[in-house]
């Protein structure tokens, strides 16, 4: 627990280092919350078995989609708390941070949600996950044998996915 | 244009204990902000589930689109969130003194009965003039 300034209590997680180790998971979902692709590189814990995480996870930012749609502090017309929204429709977040991991989202015109979990002093990564859609883009989408709403299974995506993602964190 | 735009304060079981708007556009309904309140404190929990590293307290910052959303929980439990403008810095700060006040205003006061709505005027005076001194510094900058 954080508090009052002092990290002492907290368990601090290691300050980045230049080898690039603070990426810890990766998740891609469709827009019907079915993940495509899940990609760990440094989890420690593990409170759930991998299909209740995925859910949980999917289920957490539709969730907070919905609570910043409504709370959005800049439009009056908002609707009602939970009315089903478009992508790209309504006030999204994409990022959040806790003491122990940042989170970065981000949500695709076609409902492709991408999320990226790393270490909490990680900077802006909306940049880097527009490349990891364009990674997407070419190496799945374009690839012939994959079936849309299918996990994938390209290996030419997970290994350039591996070493961009090495290269930003 | 103001810097912050609405204060929750949640008890630990997730209900809205303190409300206010400082010029969001389209002010909530009691209804909506209860509803926001007890979502958070959900959203807070499941964030710590989630955690790939153990010893997680859950969401600090959530950066919307149009505003940013501080969260600090103190040690028993009670959340206090503010909704700023993207950008805002210092809300840690704002929200440990606005703690402050809780404990100092609410707490110590006899009358008051833990977990229920705060009404307390003191707290209420004592608010604003941290809001107010928080935004003479912004403009100072």
């Amino acid at each position: 627990m954080q508090f009052f300034g002092s990290s002492d209590i907290s368990p601090s997680p290691t300050v980045p280092t230049a080898s690039g180790n603070n990426a810890h998971m990766m998740y891609v979902f469709n827009r019907n919350g079915v993940c495509l692709l899940y990609r760990e590189w440094n989890r420690p814990l593990r409170t759930l078995d991998a299909q209740q995480d995925q859910k949980l996870m999917f289920g957490l930012l539709f969730s907070l989609k919905s609570l910043t749609a409504k709370m959005d502090p800049t439009t009056a017309e908002k609707g009602n708390l939970g009315v089903p929204q478009l992508p790209g429709q309504g006030c999204s977040f994409h990022s959040f941070r806790t003491n122990t991991y940042k989170l970065s989202f981000m949500e695709t015109p076609s409902g492709i949600k991408l999320i990226l979990v790393t270490h909490p002093r990680t900077g802006d990564l909306r940049e880097p996950l527009k490349y990891i859609y364009n990674l997407y883009v070419e190496y799945v989408a374009k690839n012939p044998l994959y079936t849309p709403g299918t996990p994938i299974r390209c290996e030419l995506f997970n290994t350039s996915l591996d070493q961009y993602v090495r290269s930003i964190a | 244009m103001a810097a912050i735009y609405s204060l929750y304060i949640i008890n630990k079981s997730g209900g809205l204990i303190f409300y206010k708007d400082y010029g969001s556009a389209g002010r909530m309904d009691t209804n909506d902000s209860l509803r926001m309140a007890s979502l958070w404190h959900s959203m807070h929990a499941i964030s710590q589930q989630l955690s790939p590293i153990s010893g997680c307290s859950g969401i600090e910052l959530l950066q919307a689109d149009t505003f940013d959303l501080h969260c600090f929980q103190s040690l028993t439990g009670t959340k206090f969130f503010v909704v700023c403008e993207p950008g805002t810095l210092h809300m840690e700060g704002l929200l440990k003194h606005i703690y402050e006040l809780y404990t100092d205003y609410v707490l110590k006061n006899p009358f008051y009965e833990m977990e229920m709505p705060i009404r307390c005027e003191l707290f209420d005076i004592n608010l604003s003039q941290a809001i107010q001194k928080d935004r003479v510094a912004l403009l100072g900058r």
